[in-house]
This record gives structure tokens, sequence and C-alpha cells, in this order.
């Protein structure tokens, strides 16, 4: 077979190394390659892992996490200067006047104007900005499931063993805490939203294992999970006529006399004018960072991931932790080029497809934490040179998906990886037949804003919930814990946020602690014309960028 | 978009449009097919059929023409799941318009997902809500069937509401799921959590490495 020639999807070149993945085929069905020590662990991350690289780090300049190292892309929005000058906004005029306004429609932002509607604030004093649509975020792409310890061999004791395992210890107690015993509350509560679970037929849940899970605790709805499960809260949110603004972001927070947060200057995305609303409590809930392609990475992350939150929360005084750990996610796709980056749901391994290298050798246990899974492939890639090169210069592994159908019964990928099965159709690839190329892809931010158990951040009026919150996962989230950690905390937020407004008291607006900031910048040296929140990312081309005028 | 740009074959619509120097502000959401906020309608050199897929997921083609719709336009009707019935004939009562579904199977044609569209309003019509559910579940409520039906249906809406009424109704609840709650709710498991928070690292290691894993 020519090298170069595309059959069924794949080059020839790539044709014989699947060659070699189907004759271990039948031996690897019987045999799994065994779990790392913790100390084994240990090593391959220091060694292998992208969050260890020293110079893909550097100590921020200003503001509560002064002298903490953060990916330079982090620190860049941090040591940026404002979008909007203070001057420039007139807060005499409010445009929206509520008690609980929550930034960011995703998952944690919908749950959280749920159950502050549930929580006795009536629809019509909330509000929920959103720079795209509503529901467009990481929560919509979520593929693999949910964990909950409902089974009766399971207990959220060793749901918080698994947490605080995976995170390597460096967890906020109280915060896995919370998540491991409000899980199966908030999944019932799904449940009766009309969410539908995959389940046996006397209603008993499908659970399979996920990375780092000692029980089977992983729920899914097919691989559309996320999926199903937004647009159930969107479907509620607009049955209850909770207001929304979409195409609008957030910009600033406001802030009053006394210190508290209390509201936000918004920006309109199409007509570039800016409104200003008036919160008794806010929530955050803008997601996490993967758009800024930290160290290059490509990432599964929705078009909208850049931070705005961490540094709108970071200019009022919030503080952040542990933004220096990035999850990568073991296994995004690598070819085709078309879908470079985009999420294989884990769920992939869970039914029982193994990672192997050139060869067809295996060559880690397939289901260790996304750590220590990602570092693995990325020593087979680059110290071991067992990565198959993609013609765009890529290296990636192949994840060896045709065993599900072995293991599990023909039909299956079908019928539990829908979503997957037709994104590589698309491009002449069946994964039922063929093996898929794999390669860590940035998909989550662990760390965040520092929130207390009841979702409160450090300044008084601002609350968090989600992805933008740092502390429930320690350094690396384990998969299944991202949608428990919206829903757990999204609620949480809702209700604390709504007992707040009940009670507070705004004063006169100000954008003081925006230029305080600023001039913290400039006293610590930092001259740059960078500015943020960046809002989107930028994908133009340097060839038109350079030609643009400036004329409106 | 009314002009003619070259781009890399090998670019998706999206990374297509992003390359000739567009920033999206709409038309663009999750990047990765579960969102439906790039929907883009479009006909090829040489071809009077009209076409339309993902701007993400679809691959670039030569003399491409292409408009984006990042939703449609109609009204989300508000219902109360509590005050409903689990029935197809409550799903027509809130879109009476299903019944006028011509069979023209244009929605089928439109959908890239390749969801039997026209064939589930058959389903609802003849009281099948589960065939309906079933057949709609890979739904992203892109529009593109609704945008297209002469009967002017707007077919995503349609199908949440039926999803949301068999879920809520039709499937059984979890028994051990509301065990659970009960449980959690006792404080069952409030003294062992906080044994382990008050371990030091050395213990909770240990117990972690022991832990049995499920087979």
């Amino acid at each position: 077979m020519k090298k170069m020639e595309i059959i069924e999807g794949y080059l020839g070149y790539m044709r014989e190394s699947i060659e070699a993945v189907e004759k271990t085929r039948e031996k690897r069905l019987k045999e799994t390659f065994p779990l790392m020590s913790l100390e084994e662990r240990e090593e391959i991350l220091k060694k292998f892992h992208p969050d260890y690289k020293e110079e893909a780090k550097r100590p921020v300049k200003v503001g509560p996490n002064k002298g903490d190292l953060m990916p330079h892309e982090v620190a860049d929005l941090l040591e940026a200067y404002p979008l909007v000058k203070p001057k420039e906004v007139d807060l005499s005029k409010v445009d929206f006047d509520v008690d609980v306004f929550i930034i960011g429609g995703g998952g944690a932002g919908m749950t959280a104007a749920l159950w502050a509607n549930y929580t006795g604030v009536d629809a019509e004093n909330i509000l929920i900005v959103q720079k795209l649509r509503l529901g467009d975020s990481n929560s919509i792409m979520s593929q693999g499931g949910i964990q909950t310890a409902d089974k009766p061999n399971d207990s959220p004791v060793l749901h918080y063993l698994d947490v605080m395992g995976g995170g390597h210890f460096t967890n906020d107690q109280k915060l896995a805490r919370r998540l491991v015993l409000d899980a199966p509350m908030l999944m019932k509560w799904h449940e009766d939203l009309g969410v539908i679970y995959d389940k046996e037929s006397d209603g008993t849940m499908v659970t399979i294992h996920g990375g780092g899970t000692c029980r089977k605790r992983m729920h899914s709805a097919r691989d559309y999970t996320g999926l199903e499960i937004v647009r159930n809260l969107k479907d509620e949110v607009l049955n209850k006529n909770i207001p929304i603004l979409e195409f609008t972001s957030a910009v600033e927070l406001l802030t009053d006399e006394h210190k508290q947060v209390a509201g936000a200057v918004l920006y309109n995305m199409e007509t570039q004018e800016y409104y200003v609303a008036k919160a008794k409590s806010t929530v955050l809930t803008t997601g996490g960072f993967g758009r800024l392609h930290i160290q290059g990475f490509q990432t599964t992350n929705h078009y909208g991931a850049t931070a705005d939150g961490i540094v709108m929360a970071y200019r009022v005084g919030a503080k952040l932790r542990d933004l220096d750990s990035v999850q990568y996610h073991p296994t995004g796709a690598a070819y085709p080029e078309q879908i470079v980056g985009l999420l294989v749901t884990e769920k992939v391994r869970g039914l029982g497809a193994q990672p192997v290298n050139k060869n067809g050798e295996q060559f880690v246990y397939p289901r260790e934490p996304r750590d220590v899974e990602a570092s693995a492939i990325i020593r087979e890639c680059y110290e071991r040179n067992n990565g198959i090169e993609t013609p765009t210069g890529m290296r990636g592994v192949w994840l060896d998906s045709p065993m599900i159908e072995i293991l599990q019964g023909e039909g299956t990928i079908a019928e539990k990886l829908p979503a997957m099965l037709r994104q590589y159709k698309r491009f002449d690839i069946d994964m039922t037949q063929d093996p898929i190329l794999v390669f860590p892809t940035l998909h989550f931010q662990n760390g965040g804003v520092v929130i207390k158990e009841n979702a409160e951040t450090h300044v008084k009026g601002l609350f968090a919930a989600g992805e933008i919150t740092g502390g429930t996962h320690g350094k690396n989230r384990l998969m299944g814990n991202s949608i428990l950690d919206y829903s757990v905390f999204g609620r949480i937020a809702g209700i604390s946020a709504a007992k707040y407004a009940k009670k507070a008291k705004i004063g006169k607006l100000t954008l003081d602690h925006v230029t305080r900031y600023e001039k913290m910048l400039k006293e610590a040296g930092v001259e740059t014309d960078r500015k943020a929140p960046i809002l989107l990312p930028e994908y133009r081309e340097e060839k038109v960028l350079s030609r643009a005028l400036d004329i409106f | 978009m009314g002009k003619a740009y070259k781009v890399p074959n090998t670019l998706t619509i999206m990374k297509a449009i992003e390359y000739v120097g567009y920033r999206f502000i709409r038309s663009c959401g999750c990047r990765g097919g579960f969102c439906g906020a790039c929907t883009t309608f479009y006909r090829v050199k040489n071809d009077y059929k009209l076409q339309v897929d993902l701007a993400c997921q679809k691959r670039v083609e030569d003399g491409m023409y292409i408009v984006q719709l990042p939703f449609i336009p109609a009204e989300k009707p508000k219902w109360d799941l509590d005050k409903m019935k689990s029935t197809t004939d409550e799903v027509i009562r809130v879109f009476p318009e299903i019944t006028r579904c011509l069979s023209c199977n244009v929605c089928t044609q439109a959908c890239p997902q390749d969801i039997e569209v026209m064939r589930t309003i058959q389903a609802l019509r003849r009281g099948d809500l589960e065939d309906a559910v079933n057949l709609t579940f890979d739904c992203i409520s892109c529009g593109a069937c609704s945008i297209r039906c002469p009967a002017e249906i707007t077919h995503y809406q349609v199908f949440q509401l039926a999803r949301r009424l068999f879920g809520k109704y039709e499937t059984i609840p979890a028994k051990h799921l509301m065990e659970r709650v009960k449980e959690i709710e006792e404080g069952k498991f409030d003294d062992e959590v906080s044994k382990l928070m008050d371990m030091n690292l050395e213990e909770i290691k240990e117990l972690y490495k022991k832990r049995e894993i499920e087979k």
C-alpha cells in the first residue's frame, strides 16, 4: 500500500501501524497493563506532565496572589489593563437592577438561577448574562458522565477518597466533602427535571468506571450527557421566565463603598455599547480558560472559555488557587486535522478500549488519573518515539476502540458513543473497525477562585461555582466530577446568593477597585498594551490583522 | 458570503471563515458539534440543492456559497411539567402545528445529526412517545429542520417537550438513588467522612492505596 494514500480515512503508513494493533488485539483482550504505584505516578508527572515545565510559568506581579506561579497565559491576563476606563462609564444610570445577578449561562449559571428562584427570588429579580447563547458552554460538551456514589457497593466515603487521591490530596477537604455528599441529591433533582440517564429496565442506573474511580459510578446519557442535562436546565430556565441577556459580556465587576460586589459593567458584543447592571448579589459562573491555549496546546473547550471571570474576580480582590495546574485530557483527537484537539471521551476507555503505541503494545493502564495517563502518552510519543506522526507533524497513540465491540458486543459503540461514532464517520473513519489516534488536549482549569463551602468568595456579595472555582478537585479533577461540581456548587451558589440578596443593601456604585488595580500595575512596573478580559480568542490570521484599518 | 475567498481545502467551514479574517461573535459555540450554534446553509458549484451542516464539523468544498444561522426566530412556549401528562396528545396540544406535517421529509434531509425528523413527527402523531424520544436523543437543537419546514413546525422544541415528559414520567426512578439520598439526609456517612478529613496525609494515602478496585 502507498504511504500517503488514504484508505478508509487513514493514510497508508498509518494503516501499516493499524495492522500491528490488530495483530496484538487478541492477546491484549486478556491482559491489562498494571496500575502505577503512587511513587511511579509522581515520577512520571514530574518528568512529563506539562504542569511541571518551569519555563511555562512565572510569578504574578500584582494582586492577592502576588508571587504565586501561574502559566504565562494566565499571568498575562492578570497583568493586563482594564478594557474600560472607569471615568468613561456613567454609573448613575442603571440599566438593570436585580437581586441575583449571574455571569455565565452554562451549567453552573443555570443551576444557580433555578435554585435562587426555588429559594424565593422572583424570576424577574434574577438576570443571567451570557456572551454567546444561553447554554453555550463546556457543560454542553461534556460526554462521559457524572459521578455519584449511589450504588449499594459504593459510598460517598469511597467517592471522597477517590476525589482526594485524584487531586493528589491537595483538595479543599470541605468542598470535596460537599461534592460527594450532595451528589445523589442533585442527580435526583435531574431525574425529577426529566433528564434521561442510561438505565436498566428496572430503573437501575447503568454505571461504569472512570479514570481513578474505585467503584463503577460514572452515570451517563449515551455520550451526550452534558447536552442532555444542559438542555433540560435551559428549558427550565426559560419556563420559569428567568431573564437572559445573550451576546453580552460582563467586563468589570462593580463595588460599592462598603467594598461589596454590586453587579457589573456589561458590554453588548454587537452594538458595542455598555450597560450598568446593579445587583444585591453576584454569581460568577464563567467557566475556565481552555481557549487561552496554555503552552500552545489544542483544547476541547468551547469558544468562550477565556477566563474572563478570573480576571474580574481578581481585580475586585478575590483570591485564586491552583491555577498553575492545568488538566490535559489524555485523549484528544490527533487525527484527522479538522477535529484535532476535540475530546475523545474517557468513556471510550471506560468501555474497554486500550491506548497502544505504533507497534500495537500497551504502555499504560487505561484508566490512571487523567494527569498520569496524559503524561504516559506524552512519554510514549516523545521520549520513547513510539507515537504515530500525522501529516501536520502531530504525534499520537492509538486508542483501540474496536475492542469495545468485542468486549461489550457488536453495536455498543453506536448505542453508547453515538457522538464519537458520528464525529469520526464524518471524516470516513469507522471507529468500530479501526482504532483512533489520540494525544493529550487542554481540557480543564483545575484551580480558580477560592470559595467557602457556601460558594461565597472572600469578597462580600460575590459567589462563584463551577470550573471558575478552585479547591474542590485540588490539582487534578477526575472524570465525571465536573458536571457534578457545577451541579452541587451551582445549587449552593444560587441558594447563598438568594439569601445574601435578601439582606444586602447596596450603596453608591463605583469602579474604584479598577482604578486601584491600574495603579498597582503601574507601581509594579507592568508596561504593556495588553487588555483583559479578552472575551473571545483571536483566530484571525496575521496576514489579515496586519492590514486591518481602524475605521469604524 | 458575497465574496470569494481562497482557503486551504483541509479546513472546516468555521476555520476557513476565521482564516479569511472574520472574528465570530455569533454562529460559533462549542466548536465540537454539540451546541448547534454554527448551523450553515450552503450550495456548491453546479448543484441546485440547498444543503446544511455544522460549520465546525464540515470541511470546505470548492465553490461553496454559505450563510449562517445562529438560532431560529421562534418563541419558546412555556410549560409546567408538573401540570402535564406524559402523552403525545399533550405534545400536540402545545404544538398543534405538528398535525400540519406534509410528510415532505425536507426536515430529515436537513438534519446534520442524521436524525429521522419526519419519522419522529409521525411517531408523535400516532401516539408513540418513546419512539420519538429515542429517535431524537442526539438532537442538538440547531433548528435546520425548522427553518426548512413548510408546516412551520419548530421540531427541536417539540422534541424537547417529548423528552422531558418521557424522562420525568415514563422512566423508572432509580431506587438505589432514592435510598442513598435518604441515607445521606439521615447523616449515615457524616462520621466516616469526618474521620477521613481528620487523617494526616500519610494515613489517608495509605487508605487510598489499599482501597479495593471494583472489577
